[in-house]
Formats: structure tokens, C-alpha cells, sequence
């Protein structure tokens, strides 16, 4: 049935297209239901809250490194935040910190990094004329960007936005006498989240339902793209988890305000004593990394799928052991699921549990590091070539092994009790989750640009871009190690009652140096990405001489990507410097029956297979809009 | 000397930008009517830049550390903190190994494979061997280390012994307040958060005979020696106990006590002499985010040798000898039992946390840690 109604999608859209050949501004840009526009629309909104969730990030970071400095010229933009002695409030300091947390996960990690190239490739590199539902997938970016709004405006109500981290554990964010961000503010934190979720279940639905179905005749699972693999497993893992986040923000707002007591109990504030009792705080935090751990991997597993893609293709070489990628990628999917209370070792939870989770937890490390040594021995031995894009991805595999090797310390729950909760976890997370996505999802933007804009972006600038963004990526989260070490607590405004002497107080600085200059690096991108769209350099069909479907589609992609029949794939992505090929990259599309030079024996004897493969979905060959005769 | 770090980074940063500019020129010499440029020069800068970079860095990073270390906590004042601190220094010592070797390994294969127009990329798509091997030394080295961990942990979170002393401590915005079972007997009378008000701070449940000598601080005291079980409670909201020197967390939550147990092994003044610094104090920090002022909520810690403990203790009124007005709560056939507590020192009433000025020796010491 879902492939019959599917088909009459597809239909659908192609009569659609006959009746209306220009679309005006509106049907275009803002309420578009092409998979590619709204690719874009997500970028560019996840890089303007990166923007805002960077600047968030340099405030508390100026508190930190520079607690003695006069914050009285930021006045124009922070109003009563900064007290009269000229100095962050210490409540809008937690405010900072939260909102920062909220945004770069959900928002650009989450929404920019997998809305914008899930959106963009999956159709692009399966070969299908748009999403399963283009309606649905225009309603998912739209609810994302009410979402965006009302967290927004939370930022400027006068009680500040949501302060209890961003994880918002209650008894803090349930009752609103407990912190000023508790009132309003949460109540907009949790409307915000609500929607967002439901954007990312509608767009999780889609990305799954399109890779099913809508793939194009020869696309068998077993040559998709490592990037679709990623992004099919982001979507599964989004919408088995999102729902247990958006009910455990569903018992937060009836403990708020319906006096209910889900997770309050015997409390006693503002000189009386609450009537709730019985509900368990500890169950929130359940429910919140039942969510809060795939939600790593949501974040992560987009970024893995892009580097696999970059390198593949830059190091001219066949991703190593791509059966191996696919099952560590299952392995991390599955086990995402099972690791979530190794956020709770000293929650109180029963230590029983702990040991469990500390067992299943290492078991997590196993794929993960099959994934390094994979793209390692990818490089080994290829004929590199270091576009942006690569450098990115590079970048993104030392990331990942410098904040992976410490999740072996944290997932030691023993270990876990010194360093529960200080400046050693801010490292280990900012590294492996935070830093790695972002180079990640900066690889995807340098290496998608010209099929997104048909133009180039300038390498150069590229360059530097990667340079001062690793190097100041290293240079602010490294030395938190050291601190954490030292023990010092996270979320802290001051560190006059940790430490009376002050001891990090240079190496603080050095921090938040580092971490100014490299927000500032990110001006460079941002010039370097809006410059281009204009003026950059007019790319060619296959700039990266890559093997992917995409690039078979004209420069500049029209509604429907392929002007003429959808083409069928007969390889997987991965045919780089085959022995005996003349050049070193045979595109999907190209049949053994056209290579007999460079086919393996197993590959010859598929060659009787692709007739059958010819002959699959008669729908596919019909010809797109554009190019229809008219 | 973070100083001079800043700058060779910054005087680094300038060369690449230099360097990288530079390049351009040559990149533009390259273009071709393509999209992509011919990897020309930059290519090679890229490709050497990566090892130089992690050189630098790892250079960097040894002398960072060597810099760090010092401000590092002193060694461990608790019997289980010996053990998680060699630990994690020799599994600190494993993953660190690991990260060179794979470190090394990808930066080297990154600029020794750069492109080269004369030579053709290896098609190597798998190695079945290679991958088992990969696979597989890792979970064993996985499985020992998640076992060594699990021993561990599962002696730290073992039941207290039953002779361990208990003390209570609760958590409300933003500030501690310790509870001891006071000199009869090791047991902290029952609670009822709704009993709790401005003098009653933890809810004291007068009705139980155990609550008459309870003793309330706002130092936590702590003999050495002798297993200590604390037990755990939060008034509003979450908050956590966090003993750095004694490597304790746990988890403050409301209508939840929780508890940890933990033998200390170093007083205050051994850690003075230790650290060779007079000012040195134990404390207690929040690590749970409770509020505007989570950062500051913090308790002062003292380690007495046990007699010097025990002497204190008895130095101290209970709570019920502090607020008298409280015997009414106190049911009626208990109250001649209550009174026992009260009389000695009704009249004056010294403010609650405070050891008289004329204490014993071992007690002024602690008066003085105490400020």
C-alpha cells in the first residue's frame, strides 16, 4: 500500500509541475516544498543561531577568562543583566550556559546539521524527485522555525530565559520560585522544545519513509551512500527517542502547572512546604537521556556519514571496509539506546544499575573505534587531495579520537565520581560531540556548496577557516581537561569559592582568548559561504569527481533533479582508483557491462542482472518537467 | 607562561595566514576552466601543516600539562580515592597511548599520501583480518578496564559497615547543614519535611526519642580513621555533595536521601602540612546546578583524628538543648527523656555550629578551623 501511494506521490508531483512552470517568490523560497530549498532554508537558519549560540558562548566565557572586567558597554544588548558594578548577573550567567547548550545541540547540530543534508542528499543521492511528502517536510522546517522564534523571544523576557541547564532537570525548572529562568522562560524553553520535536518526527518520518521507498531501480541497501546509511539511522534513532523527551516535557508542564507531582516531592522553598509527594526527580532525568544519549549520536552519526563521503572521495580511495562502517553504525544505533543512565552514575540511581551501565557503555567504544581506524586506513596509502571539505573531516576524525578516549574515563563510574559534572566532562563532550558535529557539518558545507549553489566556495579562505578553527578548537577545550582534573565544578559563575587562590585563573584566559578568536574564524565562513552563493566561482557538474548520484544531476539543480529519466545504479559509491579503470572514479551509474577492464569476477557476473535492474519502477524513466518537451 | 603559549599560538596563527595567502597566488595559477583547482601548492602546505600542527600541539600539550599539573588536587585524603586516582592515571596512561598511536597514524598517512599526479591511489576496500584484530584487541582491552572499574565501584557503593558513623547532610539554596546523631547512640532522629522551619532547617521530627541529641552544624566535622556514611537530602532542589580532596559526589534530591560511604584518611592539619600550605581547608562544593547562587554553595570540611572528633561532639548542644521552645513538640511520655538533653545548658545558648571558647585543646583546634 505505501508503495502504491508513494508512486502516486511521485505522479502527483510530476502532473503538478505541468500545471504551474514558474512558481513565484513565495512557493519558491519561503513556503517551498523542494527538498533542496528547504536543505537551504535549514542552513542558513542553523547558521545564524550558531552565530547567536557562539556569541551566548563568548559572554560567559568573557565572565570566566576576565571575571574582574567591566561589562557596563555591553549594556545596549544585555540591559539589567549587567548589574551596576558592571559584571554578568550570576543568574543570566546560568541563563547563558543553557541557552547556549539548547541551541548548539537542537538547533544547529540537530536541525542544521541533519535537516540541512538529510533534506539535501537523501533524495539527491538516492535518486528520487523529492521527499515521500514535500508537504510534510515543508511543515517540519516551519515548525522548527517557530520553534526557533519562541526560544528566541525567550532570550529578552524580563525574568531571563530557562537557566537549569540545558538539561533542565526538576525540582530547579518545576518550580518557579526556585530561579528566575523557571518561570517564563522555561515555559517558553519547553513550548519551544515541544515543536521542535514535531518538526524533527516529521522530518524523521519523511527522511525514513523516502530511503525505503523512493530509492531509484539498481539501489539496493547495500550500495546507499555511507552518508544515506547515516542519515536513515539519525531518523530511526530521532524518532524512538524524541517522543520520550517530548513526554517527559508533558509531565513537566502538569508538575508546573497543574500541581501535579511527576517529579516533585517533599519539598520545602520559599518558607513552606509543598504538598507534593511521591513523584521521583530521579525519573526525569530517565526520561531526558533516554533522549540525551541518542541525541549524541543524532548529532554525531550525520557528521561520521559526511566524513566517510569527503574522505572516500578526497583520498581517492574506497571508504575501508564499508560493510564494517554500516555494522558499527547499527552496533552505535542499537546501543544508543541502552547507555543512557551513564549520565546518572552519582544520581543516586542504585549502583546496580550503574555497574550495567557502565558494562554496556564500553561496549559503545568497540564501533566507535572501528570507525577511526576505518578512516585511517582509508587515508593509507591514497593520493589525498586537500580540499576544505577534507581538511573538515580530517579535523573531524582527530576530534573524535581526542574526546572519544576520554569517554572510556567517564564511562567508568568509578572514575565518574571525581569527574562527574566538572570541567573534564565539558571537555570530553565538547570535543567528541560539540566539535567533531561542527566539523562535520562545516566538511558537508564546503563539499555540497557547488551542488547546492552551483558555484564554488572560495578554498582559500577555506583554508584559513579550517586552520584557526582547529587549532582554536584544541586550544579552548584541551586545557579543560587539566581544570577538571583539578576538579573544578562546571556551570560555575565564579570559581572564588572552589579555588581561593585563583590557580587556573591565566589558563582560563587563554581559554577564552582562544574561544573569541575562533568564533571570529567563523566570521570568515560566514562571508566566504553569502559571498559565493553570489559571486563564487561557477562549479562544474562533478567538481570532486565523485561517484554519487548527485553529481549526475545538472549544476544548477532544477525542481524534480533530473532533467531527464531518473538514472539507475548498478555499484556501490565507492569506486575509487579501481585497477584497470582509466580514470580513477566510476560513477554509480555506469554498468559493469561498460567496465569489463576493471570488474571484479563477482562484479562480471552481475552484468547478467542488469537487465532486471533496467526494468524496475517504469515510473522512473518518465521524463521531469523541465525538461518536457514544453 | 600561558603568555607565551598565547603568543606563539598567535605568531602561529599569523604564519599560517601569511603562508595560506601566499598560497593563493599559486592556487590561482592553477585554476583551470574546471570548478576544482588542480591540487597544486596548497595542497602540499595543507598536507605538511597537519604533522607540523600535531607536532606543535602535542609539544604544546606535554608542556601544558607538566604546567597544569602541580595545581592538580593533592593526592587522594580517602581510602577508595587512592584506588580511583591510580586508575585513572594508568588508564589516563592507556587512552593517552592510544590517541598518539592513532593520532600519529592519521596525520603521517595524511601528508605522506598527498596527492601525487604520478602515482594512483591503492584500491583496498577490506581486510577482514585487519578488522577482527581491530575489533577485537580493543573490547579485550575494553572488557579489562570496564572490569577493573567494576570492582571498584561495586566496593564504593557497597553497604556501609555497620559501625560506620553517621552524618547527615542537606542540601536547600544555598548553603549545608550537617546533622549528627549526637554522643548516645550512632542514630539521627527521623525527619519530616514538613516539620522543617526558619530554626528547624532539616525538619527535625521531635516525636522520636532518637532527635533529642541530634547535633546541627554548619561545618561538616568528620573523624578520620573510621568508615563515615553520609546520608544525602535536598530541601528545594537537586543539588550534589562534592568532597574534591576526599573524592566523594553524590546526588543531594529532594524526596530521595541518598548516601555514600567513605573512610578518611588525612586531617586537616596533616593536609596543612602535606600541601605546605597553613590556609588549607577541606570543603564541600555543589556540583548539581541549583540556581543564581549554585557557585557559592559551599561548606566548610574539617578531618579531626577520631578522639578530637568525639571531643567536639561533645562539646556541642543538640538541637533540642539549643531551641528549648522545641520540648513542646516533644510527645508526653517522652519528655523526661527530652529533658535530660536540656537541662545542662539551657540558659546560654550558644549560637548553633559554635564550640565554646573554653573548650579542651583538641577542641579550640577545631574552633580555629572553623573561624
Amino acid at each position: 500500500m505505501a508503495t502504491a501511494a508513494l508512486t502516486h506521490d511521485a505522479h502527483d508531483a510530476h502532473e503538478h509541475e505541468h500545471e504551474h512552470h514558474e512558481q513565484n517568490f513565495i512557493q519558491k523560497y519561503v513556503f517551498s516544498e523542494d527538498h533542496k530549498m528547504i536543505a537551504k532554508q535549514y542552513l542558513i537558519t542553523g547558521i545564524i543561531w550558531a552565530f547567536i549560540g557562539g556569541l551566548l558562548s563568548i559572554l560567559f566565557r568573557l565572565q570566566l577568562g576576565f571575571p574582574d572586567m567591566k561589562l557596563d558597554g555591553l549594556r545596549w544588548l544585555l540591559g539589567e543583566w549587567i548589574n551596576p558594578e558592571g559584571k554578568l548577573e550570576s543568574e543570566f550567567y546560568l541563563a547563558l550556559v543553557t541557552m547556549h547548550g539548547t541551541i548548539m545541540v537542537f538547533f544547529v547540530l540537530t536541525a542544521g546539521l541533519s535537516g540541512t543534508f538529510s533534506n539535501f542528499l537523501i533524495p539527491l543521492q538516492i535518486g528520487a524527485r523529492d521527499m515521500a511528502s514535500g508537504f510534510l517536510n515543508m511543515l517540519s522546517y516551519w515548525f522548527f522555525l517557530v520553534a526557533s522564534m519562541i526560544m528566541l523571544c525567550s532570550l529578552f523576557i524580563s525574568t531571563g530565559p530557562a537557566a537549569g541547564g540545558w538539561v533542565i532537570y526538576p525540582p530547579l525548572s518545576a518550580i518557579p520560585t526556585a530561579s528566575n529562568g523557571s518561570g517564563m522562560g522555561m515555559s517558553l524553553w519547553l513550548v519551544a522544545m515541544a515543536l521542535f520535536i514535531v518538526s524533527q518526527l516529521m522530518g524523521g518520518l519523511n527522511y525514513v519513509t523516502t530511503i525505503i521507498n523512493l530509492r531509484t531501480r539498481g539501489l539496493s541497501f547495500s550500495k546507499l551512500p555511507l552518508t544515506i546509511w547515516s542519515f536513515f539511522l539519525t531518523a530511526v534513532l530521532g524518532i524512538l527517542s524524541f517522543p520520550v523527551l517530548l513526554s517527559a516535557a508533558l509531565l513537566l508542564i502538569f508538575d508546573r502547572n497543574f500541581g501535579t507531582s511527576f517529579y516533585i516531592s517533599e519539598i520545602y522553598i520559599g518558607g513552606e512546604a509543598l504538598p507534593q509527594q511521591g513523584g521521583s526527580a530521579i525519573l526525569f532525568q530517565h526520561l531526558f537521556w533516554f533522549l540525551g544519549h541518542p541525541e549524541v549520536y543524532i548529532v554525531l552519526l550525520p557528521a561520521l556519514g559526511i566524513t566517510s563521503e569527503v574522505i572516500a572521495t578526497n583520498a581517492r580511495k574506497p571508504i575501508f571496509g564499508y560493510r564494517a562502517m554500516i555494522g558499527s553504525m547499527l552496533g552505535i544505533t542499537l546501543l544508543a539506546f541502552i547507555v543512557w543512565a551513564h549520565h546518572m552514575f552519582v544520581t543516586g540511581m542504585n549502583p546496580f544499575l550503574g555497574s550495567v551501565f557502565m558494562f554496556l557503555t564500553l561496549i559503545i567504544a568497540v564501533p566507535s573505534a572501528v570507525k577511526g581506524f576505518n578512516y585511517i586506513t582509508t587515508l593509507w596509502r591514497g593520493n589525498i587531495v586537500f580540499t576544505p571539505a577534507m581538511l573538515f573531516s580530517i579535523g573531524l576524525v582527530s576530534l573524535f579520537i581526542a574526546g572519544g578516549v576520554t569517554g572510556i574515563i567517564l564511562g567508568n563510574a568509578a572514575l565518574d565520581i571525581q569527574l562527574h559534572d566538572t570541567y573534564f566532562v565539558v571537555a570530553h563532550f565538547h570535543l567528541v560531540m560539540g566539535s567533531a558535529s561542527f566539523f562535520g557539518l562545516m566538511a558537508g558545507v564546503y563539499h555540497w556548496f557547488p551542488k547546492m549553489y552551483g558555484r564554488m566556495m572560495n578554498n582559500t579562505l577555506g583554508y584559513i577557516h579550517f586552520w584557526l578553527s582547529f587549532i582554536g578548537v584544541f586550544c579552548v577545550f584541551f586545557p579543560m581537561h587539566y581544570i577538571g582534573i583539578a576538579g573544578f565544578p562546571r556551570r560555575y559563575y565564579s570559581f572564588s569559592t572552589y579555588d581561593m587562590t585563583n590557580s587556573f585563573a591565566d589558563l582560563n584566559q587563554f581559554i577564552s582568548v582562544a574561544a573569541i578568536v575562533t568564533f571570529a574564524a567563523q566570521g570568515l565562513f560566514a562571508w566566504n559561504f553569502f559571498y559565493s552563493i553570489f559571486r563564487g566561482k561557477k562549479s562544474v557538474q562533478n567538481p570532486w569527481r565523485s561517484t554519487t548520484l548527485e553529481w549526475t544531476t545538472p549544476v544548477v539543480v532544477g525542481h524534480g533533479n533530473w532533467e531527464g529519466p531518473i538514472p539507475a545504479v548498478y555499484r556501490w559509491p565507492y569506486d575509487f582508483s579501481k585497477p584497470g579503470s582509466v580514470e580513477d572514479f566510476i560513477p554509480q551509474t555506469v554498468p559493469f557491462s561498460a567496465t569489463p577492464e576493471s570488474n571484479l569476477p563477482e562484479e562480471t557476473e552481475q552484468i547478467a542482472l542488469e537487465k532486471t535492474i533496467e526494468e524496475l519502477h517504469p515510473y522512473q524513466k518518465e521524463v521531469s518537467a523541465k525538461s518536457g518537451g514544453h | 607562561m600561558v603568555y607565551i603559549v598565547g603568543l606563539l599560538a598567535a605568531v602561529l596563527l599569523v604564519l599560517t595566514l601569511v603562508v595560506l595567502n601566499r598560497m593563493s597566488v599559486f592556487t590561482k595559477g592553477f585554476a583551470s576552466s574546471q570548478g576544482a583547482d588542480t591540487p597544486g601548492m596548497a595542497n602540499k602546505i595543507n598536507a605538511a601543516l597537519l604533522p607540523i600542527v600535531f607536532l606543535l600541539g602535542s609539544i604544546a600539550g606535554v608542556w601544558s600539562f607538566i604546567e597544569a599539573a602541580p595545581k592538580f588536587l593533592p593526592s587522594p585524603s580517602s581510602e577508595h580515592g587512592v584506588h580511583t586516582d591510580t586508575m585513572f592515571w594508568w588508564f589516563m596512561a592507556i587512552v593517552t597511548t592510544a590517541f598518539f598511536l592513532t593520532s600519529v597514524l592519521l596525520f603521517v598517512f595524511a601528508f605522506k599520501y598527498q596527492y601525487d599526479p604520478k602515482r594512483r591511489a591503492t584500491f583496498y576496500p577490506v581486510n577482514h583480518r585487519l578488522e577482527l584484530a581491530w575489533t577485537v584487541i580493543p573490547a579485550i582491552v575494553m572488557a579489562i578496564m570496564v572490569f577493573m572499574g567494576w570492582r571498584v565501584w561495586r566496593d564504593i557503593t557497597s553497604e556501609a559497615p555497620a559501625d560506620a558513623y553517621v552524618i547527615e547532610v542537606t542540601g536547600k539554596q544555598f548553603n549545608w547543614i550537617a546533622r549528627y546523631p549526637g554522643v548516645d547512640n550512632n542514630k539521627l532522629g527521623s525527619y519530616n519535611y514538613k516539620l522543617i522551619d526558619a530554626t528547624n532547617e532539616v525538619g527535625i521530627d521531635l516525636t522520636d526519642e532518637n532527635s533529642f541529641d541530634d547535633v546541627i552544624s554548619n561545618t561538616l566535622y568528620i573523624p578520620k580513621g573510621v568508615p563515615v556514611l553520609l546520608k544525602i537530602r535536598a530541601r528545594d532542589v537537586l543539588h550534589s555533595v562534592f568532597l574534591p580532596h576526599l573524592r566523594v559526589k553524590m546526588d543531594a534530591v529532594p524526596g530521595m536521601p541518598t548516601k555514600f560511604w567513605f573512610k578518611a584518611t588525612k586531617t586537616t592539619d596533616e593536609m596543612k602540612a602535606e600541601t605546605n600550605d597553613p590556609k588549607f581547608e577541606y570543603r564541600l562544593n555543589c556540583t548539581e546546578i541549583c540556581g543564581q547562587g549554585h557557585f557559592s554553595m559551599k561548606m566548610n570540611v574539617v578531618v579531626l583524628e577520631e578522639e578530637e572528633f568525639q571531643a567536639w561532639l561533645k562539646t556541642q548542644k543538640s538541637f533540642l538543648a539549643t531551641n528549648a521552645t522545641y520540648l513542646d513538640r516533644v510527645p508526653a511520655r517522652l519528655k523526661a527523656k527530652a529533658m535530660k538533653y536540656t537541662e545542662s545548658g539551657s540558659e546560654e545558648a550558644p549560637a548553633e555550629g559554635e564550640a565554646p571558647s573554653d573548650s579542651t585543646a583538641s577542641a579550640s583546634a577545631a574552633t580555629a578551623s572553623l573561624r
